[in-house]
C-alpha cells in the first residue's frame, strides 16, 4: 500500500475512533497504550509492511509482533482497516467466541503473528522469526512493538543481547515510550534513565523520534530498513491516550473504559460528527 | 442476599493490618492496584519495594530480604508469578525462606482478559515444591484470616486470589479459618464435595439442588491445598464413600489431583473431578467462562450422580 503522509494520518485517525469505540463497547480493555502506538503501527502497515490481507498466512510476509498485547484494540483497528478482518469483527472484542480476544492471539485472529499477553516475550519471538527468515533465504523482516514499562522485563535484554550477537539486520523494534505503565508513571514505578543509551550499549542501531509526527515516523521506518548488519530500534516519544484529551498522559486510562459521555466527547475530539 | 466481595480485597486488608509488624515488607511488580497491595504501599511507602515489571527479580529480592529477617509479601497476577517459578523453586523453596507469594486474578473466572491471563495451573505447579504451603480461599474474610497467619508460618507460601466478587461466607467466623484445616460448610452422607475458591459457592448451590432430589452432600471449603487436610478427607471417604472435587483450575495436578493422590493410598473411593479439562480458556465473562469450562453447579450435580453410581 502506498499512501502519502496525510492519508496515513487519516488512516490513524480512523483507527483511533475504532479503539475508543471498542473499549467503550466492552467496558474493559486498554485504550491508553493503543492510542500511543497507533501512529507508529499505522505508518508501518500503510507504507511498508509486505502482507496480503487476502492470504494472511503467506509465509513470506513481513511479521509484526505486538508484544504489548494488551494494546490489542490498536492492532484490531489496523487489521480491520487493512481488510484482514471486518469492521463487524471489531464488535467481538472481549466477547465470547470473538476473533478479537482481550490480548492479541495468533490462534484466533487472522493477521496476528504472535499470541501475546505476557509482557517481555515478543522480542525473543521476533528474533526467532528473523532467524527463520535468514534460514529460508528470505528478505522478509520481523518488526516488534514493545512498551516502555515492558522493557523492564529481563527477558527483553536477553533478546537484545542475542540479536546483536546474531547480527539480525532483519529484526526491527519500536519502543512506545509513553512514560506510563500499569500502576503509575514509569518514573514512579521503575526509573529507566537513558533508554537510548541502553540500546546503544547492547549494540543496536538507535533512533529517537516523535512518535506522533507522521513524517518523522515514515522517515524512521525508511532508516530502520536501511540498516542491514544489525538490529535497529526506533525509540518513539509518545503520549499515552494521544488524541483524546482526558486520556492523554493519564495513568487512569491505561486499562479503563470511557463512560457514555466520555465516549461522546472522545468521538467529537476525533472528528466524528455527532 | 449475602455480602459480595473479592478475595483480593481480603489480601489487601490483611497486608495493611499486618503493617504494625515492622518486619513485614511488600514487593510489587506494577500490579499493586490490582492485587491490592496498594493500600500497604500508600501507608508504608518506605517498606514497599517497587520492582517494575520484573517478576523474576521480585521473587529473589524477596528471598534476600527474608534471609535478612524480613517477612516479604510479593504479589502479581497468578499467571505472572509463574514466570518466576524457577526462582521460587531454587531461590525460595529450596532454602526454605519464608517468602509469601500471592497470585491474584487466578482461574478462568478472571474473564475477558482471555487465556493469557487465566492461570489454570498455578496450584499444581506450586504444590510440587517441597516446603511451600499452597492456598486458595473462597471469600475475603478467609483470605484475610489466612494471610494474617502467614508471618508465623516460618516457611514459603503461595496463595491464589481471584479478581471478581463472590458471596462472603465467613463474616464473624474468622476463627474457623486455620491454614491446613478444611472447613465443613454442610453435612451429608451420600457424597463429599471438596472445593476451593470460586467453586466453593457453586458447590454449595449444587448441594442445595441435590438435596431437593434427596441426595445429601457434605461440602468442604479446602482453602489449603498443601498441606492437605488428609484426616478430614479420610473421614469423609469413610462416611460418604464417594468424592467430587471442584476447582477453577486444570483437572491435572490441582486440588482434584491432590485429593486423588491421597485417597488412592488410604481409603480408595470413587472420585469425579470438576475442573478445566486440559484446555485453555478464552475471552468471556466470568459466569460464561464457568459455564464453558464445565464448572457450574449443574456440572457438579451431574458429577455427583456419576460418582454415586460408581459406589460399590
Ligand atoms: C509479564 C507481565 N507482567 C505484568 C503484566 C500486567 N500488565 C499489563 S499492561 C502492564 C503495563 C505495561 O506498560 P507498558 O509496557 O508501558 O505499556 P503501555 O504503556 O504501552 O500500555 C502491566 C504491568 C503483563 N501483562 N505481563
Ligand atoms: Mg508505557
Amino acid at each position: 500500500m502506498a499512501m502519502d503522509i496525510s492519508e496515513v494520518e487519516e488512516f490513524a485517525r480512523k483507527c483511533r475512533v475504532e479503539i475508543v469505540k471498542m473499549v467503550h463497547r466492552a467496558q474493559a480493555g486498554h485504550p491508553g497504550g493503543s492510542l500511543s502506538e497507533i501512529d507508529l503501527i499505522s505508518a508501518l502497515y500503510a507504507t511498508r509492511l509486505r502482507v496480503k490481507p487476502e492470504n494472511p498466512d503467506w509465509n513470506d510476509r513481513d511479521r509484526f509482533i505486538l508484544s504489548k498485547g494488551h494494546a490489542s484494540p490498536g492492532m484490531y483497528a489496523i487489521l480491520a482497516e487493512m481488510g484482514f478482518i471486518s469492521h463487524e469483527d471489531l464488535k467481538s472484542y472481549r466477547v465470547k467466541g470473538g476473533v478479537c480476544q482481550g490480548h492479541v492471539d495468533m490462534k484466533w485472529c487472522p493477521g496476528v503473528d504472535f499470541s501475546a499477553g505476557s509482557l517481555g516475550m515478543g522480542l525473543s519471538f521476533g528474533m526467532g522469526c528473523a532467524i527463520a527468515a535468514k534460514l529460508d533465504g528470505s528478505n522478509r523482516n520481523a518488526y516488534v512493538m514493545v512498551g516502555d514499562g515492558e522493557i523492564q522485563e529481563g527477558s527483553v535484554w536477553e533478546a537484545a543481547m542475542a540479536a546483536t550477537h546474531h547480527e539480525l539486520g532483519n529484526l526491527k523494534l519500536f519502543v512506545d515510550c509513553n512514560g506510563i505503565q500499569n500502576d503509575d508513571f514509569c518514573e514512579a514505578q521503575m526509573r529507566m534513565f537513558d533508554i537510548p543509551a541502553k540500546w546503544n550499549a547492547f549494540g543496536w542501531a538507535v533512533k529517537v523520534i516523535d512518535g506522533h509526527d507522521m513524517t518523522s515516523i515514515v522517515e524512521a521506518i525508511d532508516w530502520m530498513d536501511s540498516i542491514q548488519d544489525k538490529p535497529a530500534v526506533v525509540i518513539a516519544k509518545t503520549i499515552k491516550g494521544k488524541g483524546v484529551s482526558f486520556m492523554e498522559n493519564n495513568p487512569a486510562f491505561h486499562g479503563a473504559a470511557p463512560s457514555d459521555e466520555q465516549l461522546a466527547q472522545a468521538l467529537s475530539e476525533l472528528g466524528v460528527e455527532a | 442476599m449475602s455480602r459480595m466481595a473479592a478475595t483480593r480485597d481480603g489480601y489487601g486488608d490483611a497486608l495493611l493490618a499486618l503493617s504494625d509488624n515492622p518486619k513485614v515488607v511488600v514487593l510489587e511488580a506494577d500490579l499493586g492496584k490490582s492485587t491490592k497491595s496498594l493500600h500497604f504501599r500508600k501507608a508504608h511507602p518506605e517498606r514497599t519495594v517497587s520492582c517494575g515489571i520484573g517478576e523474576q527479580n521480585m521473587l529473589l529480592v524477596a528471598a534476600g530480604m527474608a534471609s535478612n529477617g524480613y517477612i516479604p509479601f510479593a504479589s502479581t497476577f497468578a499467571i505472572f508469578t509463574e514466570r518466576a517459578f524457577e526462582q521460587m523453586r531454587n531461590g525460595v523453596a529450596r532454602p526454605n525462606l519464608a517468602v509469601h507469594l500471592c497470585g491474584s486474578h487466578g482461574g478462568t473466572h478472571t474473564g475477558t482478559d482471555g487465556s493469557s491471563a487465566q492461570s489454570i495451573e498455578d496450584l499444581a505447579i506450586y504444590r510440587t515444591l517441597p516446603n511451600v504451603v499452597v492456598m486458595h480461599p473462597c471469600d475475603d474474610v478467609s483470605t484475610k484470616a489466612l494471610t494474617m497467619q502467614l508471618p508465623d508460618l516460618g516457611k514459603p507460601s503461595y496463595m491464589r486470589t481471584a479478581r471478581n466478587k463472590t458471596p462472603v461466607l465467613y463474616d464473624g467466623k474468622e476463627d474457623d479459618i486455620q491454614i491446613g484445616k478444611g472447613v465443613v460448610l454442610r453435612e451429608g452422607s451420600d457424597v463429599a464435595i471438596i472445593a476451593c475458591g470460586v467453586l466453593v459457592h457453586e458447590s454449595l448451590e449444587a448441594a442445595e439442588k441435590l438435596s431437593a432430589e434427596g441426595i445429601e452432600a457434605t461440602v468442604v471449603d479446602m482453602h489449603t491445598i498443601k498441606p492437605l487436610d488428609t484426616d478430614l478427607i479420610d473421614a469423609l471417604a469413610e462416611k460418604c464413600g464417594a468424592i467430587v472435587t471442584a476447582e477453577d483450575h486444570s483437572v491435572i495436578g490441582g486440588l482434584g489431583g491432590a485429593v486423588a493422590e491421597h485417597v488412592v493410598g488410604s481409603t480408595p473411593v470413587p472420585i469425579e473431578k470438576i475442573g478445566v479439562q486440559d484446555r485453555f480458556g478464552e475471552s468471556a465473562g466470568a459466569e460464561e467462562m464457568l459455564e464453558m469450562m464445565g464448572l457450574k453447579s449443574h456440572h457438579i450435580c451431574d458429577a455427583v450422580k456419576n460418582v454415586i453410581a460408581r459406589k460399590v
